[in-house]
């Protein structure tokens, strides 16, 4: 394999605290080393910022909901189809990219590595079929617990040790890399037709609460030692006034420590706060909670969030919460698709369009910034559209210049039809902060990278970690003082190493790497009970055979297992 | 001694029950037996076995007579007529696997071809109808479970889709539908008494082609709003005392079929259909759902749907860009207006299904078609390449009329020799690298 060494760029890791400091990084072997021999080629970043590659932690890129969106919305191809330069597939779609283009445009912004959010089970080859067919970044699923049957009577059972063998059952089955809790209970009960509004409201049935079940999901999540924490879509999501639930919610994680060997140390990761930071009553006195939800997360350590920035476009939305999408559809009445999923989870899709002449979602536009520029630790805040909820991820280089410039912020503030009614519901005229390069590869590198318990490999640029690089035509000593500029700097890449391998040279797909699929192993002790009732719910309820449930290990050709053993648990 | 593989898929309609038991001959070449299949899916199994079977590509001669030729030979020559042909007709794929859609698409990508599937003559109407307002639905399993309320419109499953009552939608016993089908109310809304209706608890017969009255008089009903005497020669009164049925079922699904596809109105039908769904999520559970014919249409369609955003008529032959237009971009219209140049038959039978005009224009243009057995279309075709039978000499992906994908098996081994569309695609594909390379056929 070549070697590389990228000379004289400005380089921001905080894996070793590098500040824009010029040093030159050596590659080989598909990994960051301390030096390399005289033919290595030389790359010049003289005048670019050099920063590992940046990891999505929540994004909905492969699966049934996301492509029931890409076939229903012929529409969206319209907006942005062009084939760009270089060996790509054809491209198409804007909120809802084709699979090809999805892999093309996260790798022209730099990134290497995406967490698919929400997979159903009995889905999960589906959203392997995508992964699989997702070019040059790797990618890793969650499957969705919140509002499984297993989890719900073993929880209301508490018995932790049943849930964990379940989740690693699943785990193991769906080729899946932690526990993702959508609307927990509220999902279930939309079967019926209803929803769970409050942490202690009953689930239909089951005789259990959301916030029985969140507990109980982070206690198995703990148990098992997964290199991702608990990781929620909390309950009444962009409801006014649900601050209160968030927070609620956010407290269940109070007293419990992390237990991993991955350098993880959240045990919770709650997902575009930006959706369940509201105040007021209706959407009216719709008011910013950002700064009652952030001061809550800033003090308790054990917490990591992501922003779900409102981009201001029209898109498509799409979650397992499937009573939020009912509700949705309810407001702006277009075209609504559902699906419930025996036994385990639902999911609906509506688009949406985020018009910045309408206050609400101006207003909403301004708490997801002020979620990022209120975290007082950027290891802990990831900045996302929970794409393509808020907006698609193709937008990130928009999002990172409203949030590196006050400049940039203020302009599209003052300019809103709405300005005043959006400054006076929001705090954001009041921020002064700008988010450093620094600061960025915390939030899209270092952190997202810990907080996935993938830190030992990914988020820095550590001899020894992958040679996953981005360089971007940014000169930190002359940052671009326009929206437009900032924007076209970290749109395309000038280069992008994956596993050491150039993959993208001047915004231009050259190469398309080796993919890889995450998923974890967790080994557990026998657990007969478990197995019984995984069992006997195939036989009674499940519409396939407990044998055709699987996904085959060729779905994912270039698989990375993490291990993680609980055996000594019992 | 022979043996028997449990958990098998049938690859013959979108109910893919996978719950089959084949025996195999000790050498694993021959099927001895089929348990749990209804008859058509035993027959498709029993297949495997007959006498007669291609077992090599054949190509036309002059006289039009057929003459076996290598696999090597089929490959040439139709790489060579994919290459030469700007615009290529690539339709079927409703009967092999995800994986070998995904070299087709490859191929039609580089060739400029049309990948279309068999939703065009069959769900085609009930996709534009989702296009437009979506569609709340749900697994074969949530209506196990949970369904109290089953309307069957438009469709007979009792011949199309055998066992979809016993598994899914009428007969089976779920977590709270313990009584079976005592505890469903069934209803049967069609212009003929089939025999899908006899196992209804009621039986509301509509006028031919008055489908799109009937179900916007019952949003009408729903709504408490007025009614004239009949609609679609159904009197009023019925129609409010089963809007009112409805309203007070704790979980319905309406499954529809061709009754509603290709009938006066076609897509319009299914979207009043959708919209009565939806409105009938204000007052309580309610799902809808197409009967998917083909076992692996709907892969099709969840493979370009991945792959360029569209479920089928997918237009690729700009070659940077997909498109997709009802009437523009589907196959029987592309071939009655005669506007491809060559057609690529896999998997289907377009001459069974077709229009008449749509295949006398097919037959002029030169024709490749990929199927293990004889059918209309390789009696039209230039060349008839025989591959292994998906689902029983080779394995692959398969989505579900309700998009749950479902790996198929491997049951006995092909005759020898005998090539899978994967691997046949692979190769064609490749051929087709080595003329480009050397700058066309």
């Amino acid at each position: 394999m070549s070697e590389y060494i990228i000379k004289n760029g400005h380089v921001f890791d905080a894996t070793q605290g590098i500040k824009g400091d010029k040093k030159d990084i050596c590659v080989k072997d598909g990994k960051i080393v301390d030096k390399v021999g005289s033919s290595a080629k030389v790359i010049d970043a003289k005048d670019k910022t050099v920063m590992a590659g940046a990891l999505e932690v929540h994004a909905h890129v492969a699966g049934p909901k996301v492509n029931a969106g890409r076939w229903y919305r012929p529409e969206d191809k319209h907006f942005d189809s062009h084939k760009k330069p270089g060996i790509t597939r054809i491209e198409g779609g804007k909120s809802i990219p084709t699979v090809f283009k999805t892999g093309y445009e996260y790798a022209r912004l730099g990134f290497t590595f995406a967490m698919e959010a929400a997979m159903p089970p009995l889905y999960a080859r589906h959203v392997h079929e995508e992964i699989h067919d997702t070019p040059i970044i790797d990618e890793a699923a969650l499957p969705v617990f919140g509002n499984n049957w297993f989890v719900m009577e073993y929880i209301k059972n508490n018995e932790i040790e049943n849930t964990a063998a379940y989740i690693a059952w699943i785990l193991r089955q769906t080729k899946g890399y932690g526990i993702k809790c959508v609307n927990p209970g509220g999902t279930e009960a939309w079967a019926w037709g209803l929803n769970c509004l409050t942490i202690h409201d009953q689930v239909p049935y089951f005789e259990i609460t959301p916030a029985e079940i969140i507990t109980g999901l982070i206690k198995a999540n703990e148990y098992l030692g997964l290199p991702h924490s608990f990781h929620i879509h909390q309950n009444d999501l962009g409801n006014p006034g649900n601050y209160k639930t968030t927070i609620d919610s956010l407290k269940l994680a109070e007293g419990i420590k992390a237990t991993n060997n991955f350098g993880r140390e959240q045990v919770m990761h709650s997902t575009h706060l930006q959706f369940h930071a509201y105040k007021g009553t209706n959407w009216g006195d719709f008011e910013s909670g950002a700064k009652e939800v952030m001061d809550y997360v800033n003090k308790q350590k054990n917490l990591t969030i992501d922003t779900g920035n409102v981009t201001l476009d029209e898109t498509t939305t799409m979650t397992a919460d499937g009573p939020f999408e009912h509700h949705l559809h309810g407001l702006n009445h277009l075209k609504w698709f559902n699906v419930d999923v025996e036994l385990e989870t639902a999911a609906g899709i509506v688009p949406f369009i985020y018009d910045p002449n309408n206050a609400v979602f101006a207003s909403q536009w301004a708490v997801g910034l002020e979620i990022a520029l209120y975290a007082k630790d950027p290891m802990r805040c990831f900045i996302t559209t929970d794409h393509p909820n808020a907006g698609p991820f193709t937008r990130y280089p928009r999002v990172y210049s409203w949030l590196m410039s006050k400049k940039v912020r203020d302009e599209r503030l003052n300019t809103f039809k709405k300005a005043d009614k959006v400054i006076a519901a929001t705090n954001l005229a009041n921020i002064d902060r700008e988010i450093t390069l620094y600061e960025l590869s915390q939030m899209t590198r270092a952190g997202p990278a810990k907080c996935l318990g993938l830190s030992k490999d990914y988020g820095g640029l550590k001899p020894g970690m992958n040679a996953d690089i981005a360089i971007y035509n940014i000169n930190p000593d002359k940052f671009p003082s326009s929206g437009a500029e900032i924007e076209k700097a970290f749109a395309n890449v000038a280069y992008l190493f994956k596993d050491g391998k150039i993959c993208v040279e001047g915004g231009k797909v050259v190469d398309m790497g080796k993919k890889n699929t995450f998923w974890v192993d967790a080994k557990v002790p026998e657990n007969k009970q478990v197995m019984h009732d995984i069992r006997e719910k195939f036989l009674r309820y499940y519409s396939v055979n407990e044998a055709n449930y699987p996904v085959p290990e060729s779905y994912a050709p270039h698989q990375h297992i993490i291990s993680v053993d609980a055996t000594t648990k019992a | 001694m022979p043996k028997e593989v449990t958990d098998v898929i049938c690859p013959f309609c979108g109910t893919l029950c996978d719950d089959l038991i084949i025996t195999v001959s000790d050498d694993n070449k021959t099927i001895l037996g089929v348990k749990n299949a209804c008859a058509i899916g035993a027959e498709k199994f029993n297949h495997q076995r007959l006498p007669g079977r291609v077992k090599r590509p054949r190509m036309r001669q002059a006289d039009g007579t057929y003459k076996e030729i290598t696999y090597d030979e089929a490959i040439d020559w139709t790489a060579k007529m994919l290459v030469k042909s700007r615009k290529t007709l690539m339709y079927g794929w409703a009967s092999t696997s995800c994986q070998a859609m995904s070299i087709g698409h490859e191929i039609a990508e580089k060739v400029g071809g049309i990948v279309d599937n068999c939703a065009t003559v069959c769900h085609g109407s009930s996709l534009i109808a989702i296009e437009d307002v979506g569609v709340p639905s749900c697994t074969l399993g949530e209506i196990k479970n949970r369904a109290d309320c089953v309307i069957f419109w438009g469709c007979n499953p009792a011949h199309a889709h055998p066992r979809h009552m016993s598994r899914y939608s009428i007969f089976p016993r779920g977590f709270f539908t313990v009584k079976g089908h005592k505890g469903r109310k069934i209803y049967a809304v069609d212009c003929r008494y089939t025999d899908t209706a006899k196992c209804a608890d009621e039986f509301i017969q509509v006028q031919q082609g008055f489908d799109y009255e009937l179900l916007n008089a019952f949003r009408t009903a729903v709504r408490g709003d007025a009614l004239p005497d009949t609609v679609g020669g159904v009197p009023k009164e019925k129609i409010y005392e089963i809007a009112e049925a409805f309203k007070t079922a704790r979980f319905g699904i309406i499954f529809f079929g061709m009754g509603l596809t290709h009938t006066m109105g076609r897509n319009h039908n299914i979207d009043i259909a959708i919209n009565l769904t939806r409105d009938m999520n204000e007052y309580t559970k309610f799902a809808i759902m197409a009967m998917r014919g083909h076992w692996n249409v709907t892969g099709s369609g969840q493979v370009l749907g991945w792959q360029y955003g569209f479920p089928y008529a997918v237009d690729l032959s700009r070659r940077d860009q997909a498109r997709h237009q009802t009437g523009e971009t589907t196959s029987v219209d592309l071939l009655n207006r005669s506007e491809v140049e060559a057609c690529f038959y896999i998997a289907t039978d377009p001459g069974a299904h077709f229009p008449v005009d749509a295949m006398i224009s097919s037959s002029r243009k030169p024709t490749v078609t990929i199927d293990p057995h004889i059918n209309c279309t390789t009696e039209i075709s230039d060349i008839h390449i025989p591959v292994a039978m998906v689902g029983v000499e080779t394995g692959g992906c398969a989505y579900r009329m309700d998009n749950v994908p479902i790996e198929t098996r491997k049951v006995v081994e092909p005759p020898e020799g005998m090539l899978t569309d994967e691997e046949l695609l692979t190769k064609i594909n490749k051929r087709v690298d080595e003329l480009m390379a050397k700058g066309g056929a």
